[in-house]
């Protein structure tokens, strides 16, 4: 089977869930890479060499320059033509892309995969984690998205991947890119952190989120995480977010401060290593599935705790 | 400007799901069912952008007969008519967006909103697969949907933080969390809603083929993490950190 994985980058350089999707994609069969942007020559240079990747296809256009799905679907349906599964990442690219993929190849997505059972078959999560569904696709081709913190991450050197310029589909002139603010962050990127520091609404407010969290992620060298509450709160910025709804994160070390543990953000931090819980109520759900579990106030618990590692 | 809002009716967020023992999926007998949380908000914008230029919205829900509550919640809500395409069996998001793309031929709606996904079955598609099947512009995850001459400004959650695209009407949107918080449907509404016009049809009478593409072929509970330690106090908290090598 020929997969072809949409490599998800941000002008400079690969982003990590891409790797996490060459390894499933590698399960299926011969892995192919496309990346789709303007001036990508050096991001497709740091793709070929990722372990057991073959082609590297590169379609280079103004159009492809902020991976609009209504410019980016023709170019992958085009090359789908001699592909036999088209594997994204559960980013937003990915998700935002994959679905009108499928829709133009008339074939059923297969979202979200927890792992590859057989070139047809996969499993997933549905309800939220609650329920893990096995299913198997009768589609003669296959589109995939794929939860990278299910699969391990493809080596970044050893590859010798064939570069091949793709011509462009164009610009189809339905949407255009109006602008972003992406927040500049020096922390490690939550879906790749190794250690992550999440803050609750026992936090109380933005000042002291920052304050408490912030000391101690810098200490652990961690991303910074936290609840739906705090978010929804303004405690913290959207993209903090853990949970059903915000990042799916699975770092060897998660530490929930003053965060309940409501099953919705359960299932966005289950599979962590080790999970440790700050919070004043003995009875927290988040003690549940706890590793090491501290009960007292945080505001004098966590200074201390930075204090002294 | 005319607005189609697709609904699902779903188990209710508040309700655990139960793996049924058989393994063949979540059990929904005798449990709450509720509109998704995500097509409530799709159905909310319609209602706020009415002062802004849109004139009637329709509803649509593909699913059991039951479904007629959830669109009659969606028209106490403030929609104006519902369709009720019937079906008794499952419709993957890829039957559903080809029964919406012939619902939009005859309905000629300016735009289609839709819930990110429902939290059922989780598969994030609809949306993407109907604008993919009618060719026209997406913006999904909405936060913000602002309509412009011709066009709509969708502000989008993405990695990283948000993302504004121009889409030329007719266009799809996808719903956020964060664009609106949904209203409660008032008595006088609820009563009213029940002499709103429901038109009811089968995915024959679009000669769509919902066959399934894919086959569940088991339903399992997640492998269960189980309670750890409590420790007393910060030094004990670090002890045990260093034992496990997270901390030096």
């Amino acid at each position: 089977m020929k997969t072809l994985v949409w490599v998800e980058h941000d002008g400079q350089a690969v982003k990590d869930a891409t790797l996490s999707a060459v390894t499933a994609a590698s399960q299926l069969g011969e892995v192919h890479l496309l990346i789709a942007g303007q001036g990508v020559d050096g991001v497709a240079a740091e793709a070929a060499k990722i372990a057991g990747v073959g082609k590297v296809h590169v379609a280079d256009d103004v159009a492809f320059a902020h991976a609009l799905a209504e410019n980016v679907a023709p170019l992958i349906v085009e090359l789908m033509a001699t592909h036999d599964a088209f594997v994204a990442p559960s980013t937003t690219h990915g998700k935002n892309i994959a679905p009108r993929v499928a829709a133009l190849l008339d074939v059923m997505q297969i979202s979200d995969i927890l792992s590859v059972e057989s070139e047809d078959t996969f499993t997933r999560p549905i309800y939220a984690g609650n329920a893990i569904a096995t299913v198997q696709s009768s589609d003669a081709k296959k589109v995939i998205t794929v939860r990278g913190t299910a699969f391990a991450k493809a080596a970044t050197e050893g590859g010798s991947g064939e570069i091949e310029a793709v011509a462009s589909t164009g610009d189809k002139g339905l949407s255009t890119f109006a602008g972003s603010e992406i927040a500049k962050n020096e922390r490690p990127e939550l879906t790749s952190a190794k250690i992550i520091v999440s803050g609750g609404r026992a936090l109380a407010s933005s000042e002291q989120f920052h304050a408490t969290i912030d000391p101690l992620a810098d200490k652990l060298g961690a991303g910074v995480g936290a609840s739906r509450a705090a978010v929804d709160a303004g405690y913290a910025p959207n993209d903090y977010q853990v949970g059903q709804t915000g990042k799916i994160v699975a770092p060897e070390v998660y530490v929930a401060i003053g965060i309940s543990g409501a099953i919705q953000h359960l299932a966005g931090m289950k599979d962590s290593k080790v999970i440790v819980a700050i919070n004043k109520d003995e009875d927290a759900p988040i003690f549940q599935v706890a590793d090491i579990g501290l009960v007292g106030d945080l505001f004098k618990i966590v200074p201390e705790l930075t204090e002294k590692l | 400007m005319k607005v189609l809002v697709p609904v699902k009716r779903v188990l209710d967020y508040n309700v655990k799901p139960r793996v049924k023992a058989d393994g063949t999926g979540v059990d929904l007998a005798n449990v709450k069912m509720s509109m998704n949380p995500f097509d409530e908000i799709a159905v909310e914008e319609a209602i706020r952008l009415k002062d802004k230029g849109v004139t009637e919205i329709v509803v649509v829900s593909i699913g059991e007969q039951k479904s007629q509550e959830t669109l009659r919640t969606a028209l106490a809500m403030g929609a104006d008519r519902a369709i009720l395409v019937v079906s008794e069996t499952k419709v993957e998001p890829l039957g559903v967006a080809k029964i919406l793309a012939k619902i939009v031929e005859e309905e000629k709606p300016d735009m289609v909103i839709l819930g990110k996904q429902a939290i059922d079955d989780d598969n994030n598609q609809t949306g993407q697969m109907l604008a993919g099947l009618l060719n026209w512009g997406q913006g999904t995850f909405a936060s913000k949907v602002e309509i412009a001459d011709g066009s709509v400004n969708v502000t989008r959650e993405v990695d990283g933080g948000a993302e504004t695209d121009t889409l030329k009407l007719p266009a799809i949107i996808t719903t956020d969390l964060r664009l609106n918080e949904p209203r409660y449907a008032s008595l006088p509404n609820i009563m009213k809603a029940k002499s709103k016009p429901m038109a009811q049809k089968t995915p024959a009478d679009f000669g769509v083929d919902v066959t399934p593409r894919l086959t569940t072929l088991k339903v399992v509970e997640p492998a269960k993490r189980s309670a750890g330690i409590k420790v007393a106090d910060v030094d004990a908290l670090v002890g045990k950190l260093k034992e496990m090598g997270v901390a030096k």
